[in-house]
């Protein structure tokens, strides 16, 4: 008898507690993502209620469908690019900024500014300078470069592309640089400067390895969201011209809902799924490797 | 004396090139906005014909019309609740959640706990076609308090990677002495648990205002009737619309920005802690 009251007290704790939150995620992520793995099996239409079993048809689609692989491709040379381009900046802007110059803390909010805003916003803050301010200043300075929008030629579109990833994402990297930086403790750097140690082999030998988590954890948000990206792609470019810009989310967007392709897309979000799993891993895996090897 | 002034000279100039330098940078990414509010306070023609110029006159129409044709306070306000009770009950639900995990270490609460870590690596387009056809089957899309619904879903499994961190260094003590003292499983929670974890709840708050505030894939999916829309789904649709008048849309993102930038100014240092503490997990 207390035994049972006992459990009930417990199931009654368990539901009024983890109860609603699991509930929930239930519905919201697990069921949905194992209904989607199912999905790619059927030959759903997005409409009918019935479907029938086609094996590894849909991903047979998708590994065969030049587009995905274009793009796909395009997402990796995008990812590549912004990522170091991103991870440099922000670092140098944190190493800069914490060498004790004036306002820092004005220019770190400043460079900051730009993650608070939606990447559709963005897009098309951007999309006016490089279609209309860009081109003026070309044509009024003589720079060819800037003499014709960047967003009707296909690769200058991917620079654009670049260029907007690393304006934004730069300064989100340097704040977690920064945490980095400031936390190496000062008496270190000193003793090596009375060692004679200049500051590249500071930078290298001190500075780079003792903030080594701050590292690994820019790099995989860099890449994660580099694979991810929709809105900014949409907003920017809108995939153009001529396709040349369409990263793979956009694809699975439009292979579904637009072509009303439903598995084939599907099977291309779970190709995602598995590119952006295996990168989390990696973080863990990197990430308590030799967590301070000194 | 004479050789500390010459030694101090060099490191006077580098910290000014420093700063010359940020000086430099700082204008280059703040240019996108000027222009954009440079440009939003001029008529259509001059925006077209001299982008770059100054306004010759200020032309705040460009925002009257913005204002309602974006219909921005409906935009706004639906962001506002969406955002408001989609982070609230994040909070409230993950952290009572996450103490339940901690403090029971049963099979069912580890497998519980990993599940949730271990979805925090699926990437949302993974998931957004079933669940656009399972939530459509049933006739529940369109809704956004079902929109908030699914917010919570999302959010939790962070929100309880989180919360489970820090209430496990929480002396378990504290609580057998509380509950000595007369406390109910809610009080222990309520009245103890809950002040101690106000810094993360700080994290999460900053980190899920900015990601449902901006997030415009899932409210474009589930929000297809114009009068629930939020701010960046009116802002998109407008653009789509409304291509004529350049000054007028440029007037739309401003409205857009301005009470986020507002919002920060106020709250800087929390914001960018919050990053930090987020980040660094």
């Amino acid at each position: 008898m207390v035994r049972q009251r006992k459990l009930g007290e417990r199931i009654g704790t368990f539901f009024m507690f983890a109860g609603p939150t699991t509930l929930i995620f239930a519905v919201v992520m697990v069921l949905p993502f194992l209904y989607g793995i199912f999905l790619t099996f059927t030959n759903w239409d997005g409409q009918a209620n019935s479907f029938a079993f086609v094996g590894f048809q849909n991903y047979r689609t998708a590994v065969f469908d030049p587009v995905f692989w274009t793009s796909l491709w395009l997402t990796l040379r995008y990812a590549i690019v912004g990522v170091l381009l991103t991870n440099a900046v922000a670092f140098l802007l944190a190493y800069i900024l914490t060498s004790g110059v004036k306002a820092s803390g004005f220019f770190r909010a400043g460079f900051f500014t730009p993650n608070l805003i939606g990447g559709i916003v963005l897009g098309f803050v951007w999309q006016f300078i490089f279609s209309r301010v860009f081109p003026q200043m070309g044509r009024a300075m003589g720079w060819q470069l800037f003499s014709t929008s960047w967003l009707s030629d296909p690769n200058k579109a991917f620079w654009a592309l670049v260029i907007v990833t690393v304006w934004q994402y730069s300064g989100y990297m340097m704040v977690i640089y920064i945490a980095g930086l400031v936390s190496v403790p000062d008496e270190l750097l000193e003793a090596a400067s009375i060692e004679g140690a200049g500051s590249w082999a500071k930078l290298r030998r001190i500075i780079l390895p003792l903030i080594r988590p701050s590292v690994i954890v820019c790099f995989f948000l860099t890449i994660q969201r580099c694979f991810m990206v929709y809105d900014l792609n949409l907003s920017l470019t809108n995939g153009g011209p001529y396709r040349s810009t369409t990263l793979i989310s956009m694809n699975v967007y439009q292979t579904a809902f637009l072509s009303r392709q439903y598995g084939p897309g599907q099977a291309e979000a779970i190709f995602l799924f598995f590119i952006v799993a295996g990168v989390s891993l990696a973080q863990v895996y990197f990430g308590k490797r030799k967590e301070v090897e000194m | 004396m004479s050789t500390r002034t010459v030694r101090l000279a060099p490191a006077r100039a580098a910290s000014a090139i420093k700063t010359l330098f940020l000086l430099v940078l700082f204008i280059l990414y703040m240019f996108p906005f000027f222009m954009v509010v440079l440009n939003s306070l001029k008529r259509d023609t001059e925006v077209i014909s001299s982008p770059i110029a100054p306004p010759s006159s200020f032309y705040w129409e460009n925002y009257r019309m913005a204002f309602e044709k974006m219909k921005f306070m409906r935009a706004f306000g639906n962001s506002l609740i969406i955002t408001a009770a989609s982070v609230a009950a994040i909070v409230l639900l993950s952290s009572m959640c996450a103490h339940y995990l901690v403090r029971n270490k049963t099979k069912l609460s580890t497998f519980l706990y990993l599940t949730m870590v271990a979805a925090m690596i699926i990437p949302f387009q993974a998931i957004m076609i079933p669940l656009l056809k399972i939530y459509g089957s049933i006739g529940m899309l369109n809704n956004r308090w079902v929109l908030v619904f699914m917010y919570i879903g999302f959010g939790a499994p962070f929100a309880i990677f989180l919360f489970h961190g820090f209430i496990k260094a929480i002396p378990r003590e504290l609580e057998e002495a509380a509950i000595i003292d007369g406390c109910g499983r809610y009080a222990v929670f309520f009245r103890i648990i809950l002040p101690l974890l106000q810094p993360v709840i700080m994290t999460v708050v900053i980190l899920d205002v900015l990601w449902i505030w901006n997030d415009f894939l899932l409210p474009s999916l589930v929000l297809l009737n114009q009068a629930s829309r939020t701010l960046p789904l009116s802002t998109y649709y407008f653009y789509g619309t409304y291509t004529v008048n350049y000054g007028c849309l440029l007037a739309s993102l401003v409205m857009t920005m301005v009470p986020v930038i507002i919002l920060y100014m106020f709250s800087q240092r929390f914001i960018l802690r919050g990053i930090i503490a987020g980040a660094i997990k």
